[in-house]
């Protein structure tokens, strides 16, 4: 059993409606510190609402949520942006700005929130651009110039801009390959390693389930049915998890995963 | 401090994003010291947090220590680290050269791009003009393809919903116009004739282009801002790829409906404006109507009708073929959605008042 310290989400009986028509009906969920917890469940159950009420971009109608250990509702504003600064989002569509280039939208957050000397923020947005993965003549490219891999890798560097304690993730490796989606999920598994993150990821992705999430949350008519790790999920009887995860598209990702696991072991 | 010829500094406490202004001018100062000794060495032992800002800060102290010829030695970092440092030490490579800044070039350039803006204007009106023929000349030809509830439902949007807003601007044109000449005109007892002024100006010119502004300010933008917003989320390729001409399907409409709206807009403008000059005519100048309709019928004829409300579906036409290049034009982002709005609206204009002024030269030479 996790101590209070090492939760660094804790959200109790959560409801949230969206145009009248119930969410999350008592919804409550840990997440500790340093794992990467994946969040699934079925299209429309609410995944991404949790992610967006826990970030405030949604009303609950009740509920608590405790981010760091402090009630956001009894925060106060200042409070809150002191907890905004501790935690980063990559939304599903990268929600770059879209009139500022790569590196002014790595260092909008710093602008913002510090006073650092112009070669400090430069050099430390490109670093960030680097350590995600781009070379750094991406810097003066638009977002409208960009594939949709590297708008994600843009927008995760954006996200990791101030050095967050958590990231969220809203699905991150739709609308990438395979290769790029496999890419992409090494890169937030590294990424978390060397910063300490903890990383609350939204997916569909059976293939980063198995890659780097340490446990798994499923969602299901409002609530989380079953939390653990992937051991759990295959034990699971409810008959939604069964689907999932013992289905036919859930067994080739898992064999893959397999591999991964055994060709680490001959190394 | 330094011992022998050797600085030997020692790091403490949260190397973190919020102490980075600080640590910055720290390592400034360290690295100018470390020009003055033989070698230096950093222990970092003591530090209780180090992020990504730390680390690079480090990174730095070590290369700028490096570059100026000395020796760095890095001792004491705490294992956990050690992944970020490698991270790090791999960033920021490569030097980005700044292109120099040459002020004549520069303005060479911008007065090159603003002329070949200009062109490229001329030719895509063209375009869009030689376009919109071709995909009429279809409709006409297989009738059955016009899309006839699109061109209603922009009649509404900009011919029926756009009338009391029309309506209350001329209405205080017209009333505007009357005041002013009565009030100059009483000065040499010319009262009479401020009713051929608000009837030639109004139906000649003043409602049509006020109205025909109006539009370009209300339709012209929400046509681009449409067509731009569709140009982004990619609809417009969709229906390229469907076999379809967004020309026919998405702007012919657009232009028809501006077309058929704007001369009738432009008339109910024109009796608006009229009927406001009337009012204070009556009120102000103490004029009856009887007098003012009778002084207006010999005042105007059908010419000067004829002659402001056939400029009308022209400038229609010149408003919807600008706002729907510039819509066309619109790139990914969101400024340039508003730069092309805004351009759309400033073109039309400029475009409406000249051909106001040709419109005027040529009724002249044909004594109208």
């Amino acid at each position: 059993m996790a101590t209070e310290d090492d939760i660094v989400i804790r959200a109790r009986d959560v409801h949230v409606t969206l145009n009248e028509r119930p969410i999350l009906k008592g919804l409550s969920l840990d997440v500790r510190r340093g794992e990467v917890l994946g969040f699934v469940g079925g299209s429309g159950q609410g995944k991404t609402v949790l992610m967006r009420t826990i970030i405030g971009l949604l009303p609950k109608v009740s509920g608590t949520i405790e981010v760091f250990g402090i009630d956001l509702d009894k925060a106060g504003e200042s409070g809150r942006h002191e907890i905004e600064r501790r935690w980063g989002v990559l939304f599903q569509q990268g929600a770059l700005f879209s009139s500022l280039t790569c590196i002014q939208n790595v260092q909008f957050p710093m602008r913002e929130y510090l006073r650092l000397s112009n070669r400090l923020m430069d050099e430390i947005a490109i670093t960030k651009l680097e350590m995600v993965g781009l070379k750094p003549d991406v810097r003066d490219k638009y977002p409208a110039e960009l594939s949709g891999g590297m708008i994600k890798r843009v927008a995760l560097a954006r996200a990791l801009a101030l050095d967050p304690e958590i990231v969220f993730l809203d699905e991150p490796t739709s609308g990438l390959d395979p290769i790029g989606a496999g890419d992409f999920d090494e890169l937030i598994r590294t990424l978390q390693h060397t910063l300490g993150l903890t990383v609350y990821m939204v997916t569909h992705d059976l293939d980063s389930l198995h890659a780097i999430c340490d446990r798994i949350a499923v969602l299901s008519d409002g609530k989380v049915i079953i939390e653990g790790p992937m051991e759990a999920m295959l034990a699971c009887d409810h008959p939604w998890v069964k689907e999932y995860f013992r289905g036919k598209r859930s067994r080739a990702a898992g064999m893959a995963a397999t591999h991964v696991l055994i060709d680490e072991r001959v190394e | 401090m330094i011992r022998g010829d050797r600085l030997e500094l020692a790091a403490a406490g949260s190397w973190t994003v919020d102490s980075a202004a600080d640590l910055e001018q720290l390592v400034d100062a360290a690295v100018a010291q470390a020009g003055r000794a033989r070698a230096a060495a950093i222990d970092m032992a003591r530090i209780e947090r180090l992020d990504t800002f730390g680390a690079w800060l480090l990174e730095r102290l070590i290369r700028d220590v490096e570059t100026a010829g000395r020796d760095i030695d890095l001792v004491g970092l705490p294992e956990r680290y050690n992944d970020l440092i490698q991270e790090t030490s791999q960033a920021n490579l490569k030097q980005p050269e700044e292109p120099p800044v040459d002020l004549v070039d520069n303005a060479a350039k911008v007065l090159r791009k603003a002329l070949v803006m200009m062109v490229r204007d001329i030719i895509l009106t063209v375009q869009m003009f030689g376009h919109l023929t071709v995909a009429m000349l279809r409709v006409i030809r297989k009738p059955r393809t016009f899309r006839l509830t699109s061109m209603v439902h922009h009649l509404d949007r900009v011919g029926w919903k756009a009338v009391p807003i029309i309506l209350l601007i001329t209405f205080l044109i017209g009333a505007i116009i009357a005041q002013q000449g009565l009030f100059h005109f009483r000065k040499f007892g010319a009262d009479v004739y401020v009713v051929d002024m608000v009837g030639i100006l109004v139906l000649r010119e003043i409602g049509v282009l006020i109205v025909a502004i109006m539009i370009a300010g209300r339709s012209g933008s929400a046509y681009t801002a449409e067509l731009g917003s569709m140009k982004m989320r990619e609809e417009i390729d969709a229906l390229q790829t469907m076999g379809l001409d967004p020309v026919e399907v998405l702007i012919l409409p657009r232009i028809l409906a501006l077309v058929i709206a704007l001369p009738a807009l432009a008339f109910l403008g024109s009796m608006a404006a009229l009927y406001g000059g009337g009012l204070v005519c009556w009120l102000y100048g103490g004029m009856s109507p009887e007098v003012f309709l009778g002084r207006l019928r010999e005042a105007i004829s059908l010419d000067h009708f004829e002659v402001g409300i056939s400029k009308a579906p022209f400038m229609a036409l010149v408003i919807g073929i600008i706002a729907s290049i510039e819509g066309l034009s619109v790139k990914g982002s969101a400024e340039s959605l508003g730069v092309q709005t805004t351009a759309s609206v400033v073109k039309s204009i400029f475009l409406v008042i000249v051909l106001d002024g040709i419109f005027a030269m040529f009724f002249a030479s044909i004594g109208k």
